[in-house]
């Protein structure tokens, strides 16, 4: 993808409202960079040298850059402070890799993104095994400011950089009996130590209903704070579900298929009565073992602050009340 | 090894050992190391060293009649309330950062979490032997009523499984259940075993 220069000062000024100084001005060296390497977005998956040449990435030494542009969508942007990179990739849930928040940043770096392709069948009209190259191009990256609300009470704020997945679903034409959106991710007991473990069952997967996936908040995510996803965040390529519970947005995708009847998800096969399909944040339905009313920002409340309300739909209601209207959410939890 | 259990420096080495875990965790604290979310951090450790404490205490026993130290009984009490203090701060933990020390907020998730209750009740039990846990309280109430009461520390071995089991549940990973939980099962196990024994010796003598 390229960004044009003349788009650069708009989309700059409106981006400067909303993101942390350092990293609204790391991105301008970052831009600069870009248009001065010449450099298309596609070239993340091959091109390495560019991270060891660029100074900017010094503080992360391996990340490449991966900028979206302004994003139009509505809600796209919370604002809120976001969390520091430093916390959001280091405080993970990504069971694969260990089952305690600090292992994914130490064990993950076993996963092996490069090649990396994904295959999208099932009820549609064009099925296909895209590569990662090609899956960059699909769309214009954006940037999305979401927050992320973990079922287990605390939450973030996360620069992330992708695209709506209904762009890649209007590319591959669901077909007029496809009712849900499954989401496969990779299960390689060889990179991914816990894969094999009896904790879930392995692969992890996840799905969505085909309207809830088509939502323009929906994110095919490729990227965060301005650069490639680290492999602990679910590199190379995951969703991210800002409404939902964490756990939803399944990470390292291998595979998107088109299904009649709803999908069977990882934690909803552990716990049915725990994990159900929709996983709405919803402050009024608590999980069994423990309230979802309020939730710890991480980073933010410190250790005596009162932790802060949890917002229905994680605070998307605006923009996603009307995909559950008329449902009994307490039952369709 | 008796010299060694009955040196007068014993038990303030035993105090100081028994403080380190709170020492450590202060350190964290002070020097904001205690990773991205401090209050999980603080509550789960807080959790982790009362169970580990409970392993310790009870193993005093075993310890004492396999290794026939009788010495080592000394140092029992000390342990005990150990468990307390920890389970006291894990309390703590959970009532000032999970829950802002809201009373109503605490009344209501201890009665609606069976998790939460499950370990609050291990706090009611380790309290009652806490405050007997002095001299005058054994002579107060005889050695055999006090013998009785503190037979509650099982049932607190029992409570304090179950709470780590729920606990876990979510993560769906069970090592350090399945570790605590044999440990501490081995451990009940052994006094059955031998509370039998006694029983056909007494029988058959």
């Amino acid at each position: 993808m390229w960004i044009k220069s003349s788009q650069l000062h708009e989309q700059d000024a409106l981006a400067k409202e909303i993101t942390p100084r350092a990293m609204f001005e790391s991105r301008r060296v970052l831009l600069k960079g870009l248009t001065g390497a010449g450099l298309s977005l596609s070239a993340m998956g091959s091109n390495t040298a560019f991270a060891q040449s660029t100074p900017v990435t010094s503080n992360a030494p391996k990340a490449l850059p991966l900028i979206g542009a302004h994003s139009n969508v509505a809600g796209a942007y919370v604002v809120e402070k976001a969390t520091s990179q430093a916390d959001a990739s280091s405080y993970n849930n990504y069971y694969e890799f260990g089952t305690d928040k600090g292992d994914p940043v130490k064990n993950a770096h076993t996963l092996k993104t490069t090649p990396w392709s994904v295959q999208v069948e099932g009820l549609v009209k064009k099925p296909m095994k895209i590569t990662l190259e090609d899956l960059l191009k699909v769309h214009p990256m954006e940037e999305r400011i979401y927050r992320m609300r973990c079922v287990e009470g605390w939450s973030m704020v996360i620069p992330w950089v992708g695209y709506s997945m209904s762009e890649l679903i209007n590319k591959v034409e669901p077909l007029g009996n496809a009712k849900y959106v499954e989401f496969v991710s990779l299960a390689d007991p060889k990179t991914m130590p816990f894969v094999g473990s009896g904790i879930l069952d392995w692969p992890y997967t996840e799905g969505l209903r085909l309207d809830e996936a088509m939502h323009p908040l929906t994110l095919l995510t490729f990227g965060m704070y301005g650069e490639v996803l680290p492999n602990q965040s679910g590199a190379p390529v995951r969703l991210v579900v800002p409404w939902k519970y964490g756990f939803k947005s399944a990470k390292s995708i291998v595979k998107i298929r088109f299904v009649e009847k709803m999908p069977a998800t990882a934690w909803n096969k552990a716990a049915a009565n725990e994990y159900g399909f929709y996983s709405n944040v919803n402050p009024n339905v608590d999980h069994p073992r423990w309230s979802q009313a309020t939730e710890r920002r991480i980073g933010e409340d410190g250790l005596f602050a009162k932790k802060r309300k949890t917002l229905m739909f994680n605070g998307y209601e605006p923009q996603v009340g009307q995909l559950y209207a008329g449902m009994d959410l307490q039952k369709n939890f | 090894m008796r010299a060694w259990l009955l040196h007068r420096h014993a038990k303030k080495t035993l105090l100081l050992l028994c403080l380190l875990p709170f020492a450590l965790l202060l350190y964290k604290v002070i020097n904001d190391n205690l990773g991205p979310n401090p209050a999980e951090a603080l509550i789960r450790a807080t959790g982790d060293w009362s169970i580990r404490f409970l392993c310790i205490v009870l193993l005093v026993t075993p310890l004492k009649v396999l290794t026939h130290s009788p010495a080592l009984i000394r140092f029992r009490r000390m342990i005990g309330v150990s468990v307390f203090a920890y389970v006291t701060l894990h309390l703590l933990c959970y009532a000032g950062f999970d829950m802002g020390f809201d009373l109503e907020d605490i009344t209501k998730d201890i009665l609606k979490r069976p998790f939460i209750w499950v370990g609050f009740l291990g706090w009611v039990f380790l309290s009652m032997l806490a405050l007997t846990s002095t001299n005058a309280a054994i002579k107060w109430m005889g050695v055999t009523r006090w013998r009785r009461l503190h037979q509650l520390v099982y049932a607190v071995a029992v409570l304090a499984v179950v709470h780590f089991y729920w606990m876990k549940s979510a993560k769906h990973n069970f090592n350090e259940v399945i570790v605590y939980g044999s440990i501490l099962g081995f451990l009940l196990f052994w006094r059955i075993l031998a509370a039998f024994k006694a029983k056909f010796y007494s029988t058959h003598a």
